[in-house]
């Protein structure tokens, strides 16, 4: 095969997502948030609602998130996303809401709307990426950081006594009545890729269905935050983070 | 109960608070996004008994929490909807985060204060110390927010038509300032005709930034508040400023009573200005050339007619139920031309006409 041969049209096998931008992206070398953008892009063409999707971008280093879909967004306060998705999924029933979240912004700032949109069974997906760290104010403690694990203000690494214990809010949701579809999936090799693309799509089908509120959790690296190469970074996040936060679905009704 | 043979009705006897309602629903609210707090519950409840989402299709949801309620507003806001909420003193104190990013994404957002008597958890009593909260800032960064200030149960109704025009016609959120007054009592109303909610189409229109989805032929639009670019930043800045200075040419409102041969002017606000209003009918009938004005927008403020007043009267008083804010602002206004006198009570206490008259002859007419 040559060189001609690769690049016609007839024989591309891949290709980016139409709904992904043509522009370079502000996430370090080794992040996860790529991947998922990617995903999130594929499958709303794949799906066909690229002119019924609005996206709620966080706090965090997704608040640019709206630079690299193709479609519209709104930009929440820091932790507040859920209760802008709740307004818009209400106002717009018959659109695609989701809500693109880190840990911290999730789990501690916005813990209250996270627990009562999901309470309240919105008819919503929040995707949730998990890297135990606050990544983009530079790698400060996050609810989701492991035991002894250092960050910028656990510099001797994160005490019970001192700082309580990594919370996992997933599971915590999964207990709610609102929820239907509650899932942990990484981005780390090709086959748990293609296994979040799935999850991240019946989360998006579920909300379509009205069937209540769809979580996709995704245990991810902060190569930066935490200081290891990427490839390091995925063998800590294996090694560390899936002990502490198990893969797999929580709920599925 | 027939809500919708009530609704006929051309004048009817209501709360402030229930004015409100009604008066949202008539003028083509798409959500209202509230969390329970005295002394203006009613707004809900009554929004609740209407089921407005029945009718004209108007979303209510009761919020986890004020921090929600208003950031609920700023989605709804976002899709070009009339999207509004209500809360008192405290939780709007809990408001001002998701206020401040409404300026700086330039979104219309209606905001109802029945203001109660602080600081902290304070009292359920009326009270009108959040003046500075509201046209100072109270949320961070420079902003403005057009703020109404009803006296009656009708201008409860009125001015929320009135405040959805505004957000819309600046791009702005719009504080409508009452205190439990206004909020609780019982007045007759007319209450404004229905308008239908505005349909997809016509929001697209009238708003082109809202994200409704994104058809094949246009850019995606963003709603947010970030610029990293000091210069850009700068920008919004720059026209937001702009159109602040657009507002107060443009929306200053005021009443007048027995202005224009006053010697001595009172200048109060909301049921300030009603106490004070009695006052100067006692003044007057003492010999007294009193005059009331009232400030009907907080902002943008009456500055003009009150220098105005400062070339013709021998002194002013401020009339407020708080340690005296909006005071300044008249002070700035008159700038030393005359004496400018305070008179008020705090905590939840409403001053008397026969206070307010005292304080009158004793710090102005002497």
């Amino acid at each position: 095969m040559t060189t001609n041969d690769i690049i016609n049209p007839a024989n591309l096998v891949y290709a980016k997502p139409s709904v992904l931008n043509d522009v370079p992206m502000h996430y370090c070398p080794g992040c996860t948030h790529g991947v998922i953008h990617k995903l999130i892009g594929e499958i709303i063409g794949e799906m066909g609602f690229q002119e019924k999707t609005i996206g709620i971008a966080p706090v965090g280093c997704a608040v640019f998130a709206y630079k690299y879909l193709d479609i519209d967004w709104q930009q929440a306060a820091h932790g507040r996303a859920p209760a802008l998705a709740t307004a818009v999924k209400r106002l717009l029933p018959d659109r695609l809401v989701f809500t693109y979240q880190g840990d911290g912004d999730l789990a501690a700032i916005g813990t209250a709307e996270t627990i009562h949109a999901c309470n309240r069974g919105e008819n919503i997906a929040i995707i949730f990426i998990n890297n135990g760290i606050y990544g983009m104010t530079g790698g400060q403690m996050a609810p989701t950081t492991l035991h002894g694990m250092k960050s910028s203000t656990s510099p001797n690494g994160r005490t019970v006594p001192l700082n309580g214990y990594p919370l996992d809010i997933t599971k915590l949701l999964a207990q709610l009545d609102g929820t239907c579809y509650v899932t942990r999936q990484s981005a780390h090799t090709v086959a748990s890729v293609r296994k979040t693309k799935k999850a991240i799509q019946k989360a998006f089908e579920n909300s379509m269905l009205g069937k209540g509120t769809s979580i996709v959790e995704v245990v991810s690296t902060c190569n930066s935050g935490w200081k290891l190469s990427p490839a390091d970074s995925n063998t800590w996040m294996v090694e560390n983070m899936f002990p502490a936060y198990p893969l797999g679905d929580l709920k599925d009704i | 109960m027939n809500n919708k043979k009530k609704d006929t009705e051309e004048v009817r006897l209501m709360k402030g608070n229930e004015a409100i309602a009604h008066a949202a629903i008539r003028c083509g609210c798409d959500g209202y996004f509230g969390y329970p707090i005295t002394p203006q519950s009613e707004i809900m409840e009554t929004l609740m008994e209407l089921e407005p989402w029945n009718t004209t299709g108007m979303v209510v949801l009761q919020a986890e929490s004020e921090t929600a309620s208003i950031n609920m507003v700023y989605g709804g806001a976002g899709c070009g909807k009339k999207s509004m909420t209500s809360s008192s003193s405290p939780g709007v104190s809990l408001m001002q985060e998701g206020i401040s990013y409404l300026a700086g994404a330039e979104l219309p957002a209606v905001i109802v204060n029945v203001m109660r008597g602080g600081p902290g958890l304070g009292t359920i009593q009326p009270s009108q110390a959040d003046y500075f909260q509201t046209v100072k800032g109270g949320g961070h960064g420079d902003y403005k927010m057009i703020t109404l200030a009803p006296a009656s149960v009708q201008e409860m109704a009125d001015h929320t038509v009135m405040a959805f025009d505004l957000a819309f016609k600046y791009l702005t959120p719009v504080m409508i300032l009452a205190d439990g007054v206004i909020g609780q009592m019982m007045e007759k109303v007319v209450l404004p005709p229905f308008q239908p909610r505005l349909t997809e189409e016509e929001i697209k229109i009238k708003c082109p930034w809202a994200t409704l989805g994104k058809p094949a032929n246009r850019k995606p639009n963003y709603i947010y508040s970030l610029q990293l670019e000091a210069e850009e930043m700068e920008d919004l800045n720059l026209r937001l400023q702009s159109r602040y200075r657009t507002i107060e040419k443009n929306e200053v409102l005021f009443e007048e009573f027995d202005c224009e041969d006053a010697e001595y002017l009172i200048v109060a606000f909301g049921t300030s200005a009603r106490v004070c209003q009695k006052a100067v009918e006692m003044a007057r009938a003492q010999g007294i050339k009193a005059g009331l004005l009232r400030p009907i927008t907080l902002f943008p403020f009456p500055t003009e007619q009150i220098s105005h007043y400062a070339n013709q009267t021998k002194g002013m008083l401020t009339v407020e139920m708080s340690a005296g804010q909006m005071v300044e602002d008249v002070r700035l206004a008159v700038n030393g031309r005359v004496p400018v006198e305070f008179y008020g009570r705090m905590g939840g206490i409403v001053p008397s006409p026969d206070d307010v008259f005292e304080a009158l002859k004793k710090l102005i007419v002497k």
